[in-house]
């Protein structure tokens, strides 16, 4: 198989795997895991409280997935970029 | 998470930090042209760690992003990047925040990708091609590192004396819903490294990483 045709088909089964959670668990809340393992500690020891609170937290959703979205950005333009530039310099010789 | 285990796990996870730091500093003086490649690495865990993805459980995981890395450059240099990563989430998004930051590394930057490291070592060491190698390392340090964060919470939330039953109830939240993101894990591993087979095949050489003819010298830690 062509190279760059086997990294498609590889993408290809990631899109898969992420599409199909979302069907299979079709009005399943989709919360984060970090969540439910909050709720679990609260069963547990129902008198935990968590001695310290953040220095500074997102002040809403939108604001934190802005912060994902900057942190998902910057580090696959860095990848892109050094793809490219690899690229660039076998091309050149 | 009590007091106590947020300092033994920064205690534990500190040495590993200090071995990284050397690992970098050495491997980087002793070719500079590599610290675009260590770059890659850790923007390759920027990404993936931003990555919330659903899972076949309901509910939402991310990927870790630090097998490549680690197979790269050896484990104690990830270890270095990826709490890197995790500073940033802990002071910007209040993501595990500060005082779990020395058990998130721990389990992040310090079990996946020495877990990465050995698979894959072990996988080429029986002649196993390299993408399957690649594949299964990335994929089992993503998923070691959720079983280590439910061992984590199990410890410092015991029932009734005992650690199995936590355990057993974290390990049903965390390690099933990363089972499908850890496969993508490994597939988008796959994915870069043979981009790094083909266009930077140099920078591969350095290392000692050279699959085309069975070479896989040790990137020395």
């Amino acid at each position: 198989m062509r190279p760059g045709l086997r990294n498609a088909v590889l993408l290809l089964l990631v899109v898969v795997l992420v599409v199909f959670p979302l069907y299979l668990k079709r009005g399943a809340p989709f919360g984060g895991a970090d969540g439910r393992a909050e709720e679990v500690i609260a069963q547990i020891e129902p008198d935990y409280k968590p001695w310290c609170t953040p220095l500074w937290e997102p002040p809403s959703g939108e604001i934190e997935s802005l912060l994902f979205a900057v942190q998902a950005a910057a580090g696959s333009g860095f990848v892109f970029y050094y793809l490219g530039y690899v690229k660039g310099r076998q091309n050149r010789q | 998470m009590p007091l106590k285990w947020c300092v033994l796990w920064y205690a534990v996870t500190l040495p590993f930090l200090l071995w990284g730091l050397m690992s970098i500093r050495r491997r980087v003086q002793g070719d500079p042209r590599l610290k675009m490649l260590l770059g890659l690495a850790g923007a390759f865990t920027f990404v993936l760690s931003a990555l919330k993805l659903p899972s076949v459980t309901g509910s939402c995981s991310h990927p870790t992003g630090v097998g490549l890395g680690a197979l790269l450059f050896g484990p104690a240099a990830m270890s270095v990047l990826g709490t890197i990563v995790l500073l940033f989430q802990a002071l910007l998004l209040a993501h595990g925040g500060l005082s779990t930051l020395g058990a998130n590394a721990f389990s992040m930057a310090v079990v996946g990708p020495f877990v990465a490291y050995g698979v894959y070592r072990l996988l080429r060491g029986l002649r196993l091609p390299p993408p399957a190698a690649v594949f299964t390392g990335a994929a089992l340090g993503d998923l070691l590192t959720y079983v280590t964060t439910s061992l984590q919470l199990a410890l410092a939330f015991p029932q009734g004396g005992s650690v199995l039953a936590p355990l057993a109830k974290f390990m049903g939240i965390f390690a099933v819903t990363q089972v499908p993101l850890a496969v993508s894990e490994g597939l988008l591993t796959v994915v870069v490294f043979n981009l790094l087979v083909r266009y930077s095949k140099s920078e591969l050489e350095m290392l000692g990483i050279f699959p085309e003819r069975g070479k896989i010298g040790a990137p020395r830690a």
